[in-house]
């Protein structure tokens, strides 16, 4: 037995603040993004997956990139880069956003938050140091970036979620979704948003590195928290309909390709002033090449990332992220189609392993999102 | 109930007879996790030793199970469909993936011990 893709490793690993907690619960450290990271504990990613959507799961998320927007001008700044309407995000807001190329491709995505005398972003591990430079290269004088490497964040995840943090932290009960508050956790000065990405209700918290692993103890020892790695973190994002960056979406997608046109800012969308909006614009008015869509394979053969999607013998796309969806008890995937396969319910085949497998496109997410609003 | 001969690429072969009964090892499914899907071979396919005839997937990826000796498919496991977990749960027992017809049943002798496997298992880790 031979794992079908086998993920390169040539570099030395970074390591998070949480190594060695992962380690003492026994997690399988993995290569991922370039930092050695939990994939999995002893209970296995369906247990892992299934915990967080029925009680809580702590994920560390400390390999993303943090960094702090400082200076008048830092939201205008920002713009230069990304159709998202940062301007108009309220003081104690967080949003969702793409950076866009000139030529209308994703460059990465990101989550912005106003902290009234800043913005904090928080990037993908395997995008930090080309985001960082993009961005620096276009700060104009009077804005500066901070990068926070000495930061590191976790994110508690489900329906006991809230429940669990809430000795360490009382205030946070009042956080609505995308909410941002700048509290302390049982002592701990924390960063804390009401955001995720697995679906379900939770917190994203940034802490001082130091202080990492006394918070995730803390969270830990609370009822009905338990640990999660990335697979179970892959399988709940995959559910919930969340894009992957660097598999769902990279350089070559635009944001309505991605089915994301929803981050273009209203205002954004009247002034066509961000990079890419060329690309964007045109695909608004006459409809884009190929949308992001569900996919349901029949039965229960997984169809995984690169697997061609055919209608009879024409290949009009291909699967971007597959899997077996534990919550959902059966497989899913998520892909590119050619617009006029992209309607719900569109009977499609999927070639895996040269074997046609019968599959239909469906409404994302599957698995229905729980957020607190 | 005859001894189990081991591969490298983590197959446990069991030789009753003239069939040799296949599954994957305890530590391939543990290393592997929650098995969702199995794909089998097709009965009477020939098959050569080391061949990939048969898919683990487990939550997170595939993995290729391969032929320990060269044969004809002559039953496959039809209760992995309905519950692949057996091979999580039973991996040496219930949770075994095909029989094979080998061409030369003494190559199976060839393969590895349960105490060669534990050893070379270790020298991975």
């Amino acid at each position: 037995m031979a794992a079908q893709d086998q993920p390169p490793q040539d570099q030395p690993l970074q390591e998070t603040p949480l190594a060695a907690l992962h380690r003492a619960l026994g997690a399988r450290m993995v290569p991922f993004a370039g930092y050695a990271m939990p994939v999995q504990y002893p209970d296995g990613i369906m247990a892992e997956h299934l915990h967080c959507r029925a009680a809580a799961a702590l994920f560390d998320v400390s390999h993303m990139g943090q960094a702090e927007l400082v200076g008048d001008g830092a939201a205008a700044a920002l713009e230069r880069l990304t159709p998202a309407d940062v301007q108009g995000l309220k003081p104690g807001r967080q949003r969702y956003g793409l950076l866009t190329t000139m030529a209308g491709g994703i460059f990465d995505d990101v989550m912005v938050a106003n902290l009234g005398d800043r913005l904090h972003l928080v990037v993908n591990a395997s995008r930090k140091e080309e985001d960082f430079a993009l961005i620096e290269a276009a700060l104009p004088a009077g804005v500066r970036l901070r990068r926070l490497p000495d930061r590191a964040l976790v994110a508690l995840q489900g329906p006991k979620a809230a429940e669990a943090v809430a000795p360490l932290a009382p205030d946070l009960g009042a956080l609505s979704f995308l909410g941002v508050a700048e509290t302390a956790l049982g002592g701990i000065p924390a960063l804390v948003s009401r955001s995720g990405y697995t679906g379900e209700d939770g917190f994203e918290i940034s802490i001082p590195a130091e202080r990492a692993e006394e918070l995730a103890r803390a969270l830990l020892a609370r009822p009905g928290v338990r640990p999660a790695g990335l697979g179970a973190r892959d399988s709940l994002r995959l559910e919930a309909g969340l894009c992957l960056y660097g598999s769902d979406i990279d350089e070559t997608t635009s944001p309505v390709e991605a089915a994301l046109t929803w981050t273009i800012g209203k205002r954004r969308r009247m002034a066509w002033d961000f990079p890419g909006a060329e690309r964007v614009r045109e695909e608004l008015a006459n409809g884009a090449r190929r949308l992001r869509v569900g996919l349901r394979p029949e039965g229960r053969q997984p169809a995984r990332a690169g697997t061609p999607i055919q209608d009879g013998d024409t290949v009009v796309g291909e699967v971007t992220s597959g899997g077996f969806g534990p919550s959902l008890g059966g497989p899913m995937a998520m892909g590119y189609v050619a617009r006029p396969h992209a309607a719900d319910g569109t009977a499609l085949t999927l070639l895996v392993r040269g074997r046609p497998l019968p599959a239909r496109t469906v409404p994302l997410p599957f698995v229905p999102h729980r957020y607190a609003r | 109930m005859t001894e189990l001969r081991f591969t490298k690429d983590h197959e446990w072969v069991r030789l009753e007879g003239e069939v040799a009964t296949v599954g994957i090892t305890d530590h391939a499914q543990n290393a592997l996790g929650d098995v969702v899907f199995v794909d089998l071979p097709e009965l009477g396919r020939e098959v050569a030793a080391g061949e990939a005839c048969a898919v683990v997937e487990s939550v997170k990826a595939a993995s290729d199970v391969y032929a320990p000796v060269a044969g004809r498919v002559v039953e496959t496991n039809a209760r992995l469909a309905e519950d692949p977990g057996l091979v999580n749960r039973e991996p040496t027992g219930e949770g075994w993936f095909f029989r094979i017809a080998p061409k030369d049943p003494a190559e199976v002798a060839g393969l590895m011990d349960a105490a060669a496997y534990a050893a070379f298992v270790e020298s991975q880790s």
